[in-house]
């Protein structure tokens, strides 16, 4: 912390520099602001100055400091990412005499000097991709599980995506006093944990005879309701005249549908899009419960697992799994900020 | 020219008779209408299907759960099960854990991730890049979470040697009354880029002209943001803490990863006890509890969704 403060003194000292410096350079434009107020009440100009100009280096100095919180924050989100991406390159003797500690009884051997406390380190003492080879080649189990989770994720999102664009257009276009309770349901429900919906899901599924495969993932995973409420509260926003618009031209609902409102939810479609791949690519409980076979886990659960074993393959089994939610998020970020920031504005 | 305008209005008679008789055949505007809502059920049916079946219909089996002695009698017993479960222990501890928890996580999720935002929308460099920072942890996988968590929090972790370093005892965190702390911190880890967002969209659709009246009228920042940014962001905050919500019972996914089946006290959540409870078979208890939480949500989203309403009354006068 003391590094951070010694900067920002640094900084507001240059700032307030320059403030004093060019100052006269930035009248015309003060000139301009002043020529406004001046209608109503002529003041001796530089004192009018003096003041926007107090204001002005009190804003820079706000500035700095909330560029200097915005730095402390993205250090402390980026650390876990940076450390598992850094510590997938490092030696398994490396990880343990660094993690020892921590988990020492599932090290093996007392060979690899452990050091007493844990020592986080961001740079390997020798890159190797022996952990990657591991995973990759010696191993297939984990792209198998790799496999596995794009086989689970992949439709849940696409039909989830289109199950919901149906039912919120359903929701928008229309609404009554029925709908409006059936929309509060749709929220409890999607409120409720795991825990409370899984046992009687497992009990249906089991009813069903699905138990076991993989429909037992994939059919409440399609119609969960959370896109339902993400998508609805995205489609309310489009103004209702447009809708009618289209009918008095003829439209038929179905044309309005798709080519009236899909358009306009693309944006929300893929951020909901990202949301949904998000939270199944990570799912742990539902698998656990609903599947007995081991063969069909997909890699978050077995993710979960290596914590305890091998922790030195951990890590770049970690960055594997990341992969793919990176790039989805990396393409996607511009829309997923744009969904985000239409979900979230004023009014529904 | 003139050929061009009768061709025009040759086919502006036309449609309009098409459309007169499309009329007749499919009724008035107002019968229209009323199809076009008969027709938006047909749109809802498939999801209406589909949560009744996974999510409506094992509620229902949950109720009825909750009110027999046991699945090989089902001999109706009323309101037992909720008295036994309401008066077991563990499951008061959890409610009691539970309800702090999000007491505390979920109003402080909306506060710092408001203030990131107002820090986001002021005039600092690198604006995008720090946007995709906050969101980074979005997709990091929860096992190498859970090892970055341990690695800090752990009794020989990294928190623990600045500490000694700085001449304070050792804490086992996670077996200590602050464990909750090391849990809060993770869940705000993890929820405040996304709300941030949220809060972004939110402020940059405020009318900038209210702003600058109330600066011109001398209001100080201060007051421009309760008095005015505030009351717009109200539909905003109520999304927020949904989503916040959602993702404070997201959270105990790697609570139990960390500290398993029966974790120190502090940190024994609802979760804790039903997924024991699961595990043991009694599935009346879990039943009955899972009732109570469900109400006990109906009645939280209720009282939010009133009080959003009237907030947004209150804006429109």
């Amino acid at each position: 912390m003391g590094l951070f403060k010694k900067k920002k003194n640094e900084i507001s000292v240059e700032t307030a520099n320059k403030e004093t410096v060019p100052a006269p350079k930035a009248e015309p434009v003060q000139k301009e602001k002043q020529a406004k107020k001046a209608k109503t009440a002529k003041k001796p100009e530089y004192r009018e100055y003096d003041a926007i100009s107090d204001r002005r280096k009190a804003e820079r100095r706000q500035t700095v400091r909330r560029t200097i919180a915005a730095v402390f924050f993205a250090f402390m989100f980026l650390t876990p990412t940076v450390l598992t991406f850094t510590n997938s390159f490092m030696t398994a003797s490396e990880i343990s005499a660094n993690y020892g500690s921590i988990f020492a009884q599932n090290t093996s051997g007392g060979k690899v000097f452990v050091s007493e406390v844990v020592n986080l380190k961001f740079i390997p003492d020798m890159v190797t991709f022996s952990q990657y080879a591991t995973v990759l080649f010696k191993s297939p189990e984990y792209l198998m599980k790799f496999w596995n989770s794009v086989i689970y994720v992949v439709p849940i999102v696409i039909f989830q995506l289109f199950v919901a664009s149906l039912a919120s257009f359903g929701f928008a276009r229309y609404r009554g006093k029925v709908k409006q309770l059936i929309f509060f349901l749709y929220i409890v429900l999607m409120l409720m944990p795991y825990q409370v919906t899984l046992v009687p899901n497992y009990m249906v599924t089991s009813e069903l005879g699905i138990v076991g495969t993989r429909w037992a993932i994939w059919l409440p995973g399609i119609f969960s309701p959370f896109a339902v409420y993400m998508l609805t509260k995205y489609m309310r926003r489009i103004p209702y005249s447009l809708y009618e618009a289209a009918s008095i031209d003829g439209a038929g609902e179905w044309q309005i549908f798709t080519q009236i409102c899909m358009p306009i939810c693309r944006g929300g479609l893929a951020s909901i899009a990202i949301l949904i791949f998000i939270d199944y690519w990570n799912m742990v409980e539902q698998p656990l419960i609903l599947l007995d076979n081991e063969e069909l886990y997909p890699l978050s659960v077995f993710l979960s697992r290596i914590n305890a074993g091998e922790i030195s393959l951990a890590f770049a089994v970690a960055v594997i799994y990341m992969v793919l939610p990176m790039l989805f998020f990396l393409y996607g970020e511009e829309y997923l900020v744009e969904g985000i920031l239409y979900q979230g504005g004023i009014k529904e | 020219m003139s050929e061009h305008a009768g061709k025009k209005l040759d086919r502006y008679l036309k449609d309009n008779a098409s459309r007169a008789a499309e009329e007749r055949k499919y009724g008035s505007a107002r019968l229209r209408r009323w199809r076009g809502r008969a027709v938006s059920w047909l749109y809802l049916a498939p999801s209406l299907i589909g949560v009744g079946l996974f999510f409506v219909l094992p509620f229902g089996v949950v109720i009825y759960y909750s009110m027999i002695n046991n699945p090989v009698q089902h001999e109706f017993v009323g309101l037992n099960n909720f008295i036994r479960t309401w008066q077991n222990n563990a499951f008061s501890l959890a409610a009691r854990n539970t309800l702090l928890f999000s007491m505390i996580a979920v109003p402080l999720a909306v506060v710092l991730s408001l203030w990131l935002a107002v820090i986001m929308e002021s005039r600092i460099p690198f604006k995008s890049t720090f946007r995709t920072f906050f969101l980074s942890p979005m997709m990091v996988p929860i096992a190498s979470v859970i090892l970055v968590w341990q690695v800090l929090f752990d009794y020989n972790g990294l928190v623990n040697v600045f500490l000694t370093r700085a001449g304070i005892d050792r804490i086992d965190w996670l077996k200590s009354d602050l464990a909750p702390i090391v849990i809060i911190l993770l869940f705000l880890w993890k929820n405040l880029g996304y709300n941030m967002i949220l809060f972004m969209s939110g402020l940059s659709s405020i009318p900038r002209d209210q702003i600058e009246v109330a600066r011109l009228e001398s209001a100080t920042e201060g007051q421009i943001f309760w008095k005015i940014k505030i009351r717009y962001l109200s539909s905003t905050i109520m999304f927020v803490i949904i989503m916040s919500l959602i993702n404070s019972f997201k959270v105990f996914r790697e609570v139990y990863l960390l500290t398993g089946d029966y974790p120190y006290n502090s940190l024994y959540m609802m979760q804790h006890f039903m997924n024991n409870t699961f595990q043991s078979l009694d599935y009346q208890k879990l039943s009955a509890a899972a009732i109570i939480m469900a109400v006990f949500m109906m009645i939280v989203i209720g009282i939010l969704l009133l009080a959003e309403d009237r907030f947004g009354k209150d804006l429109e006068q």
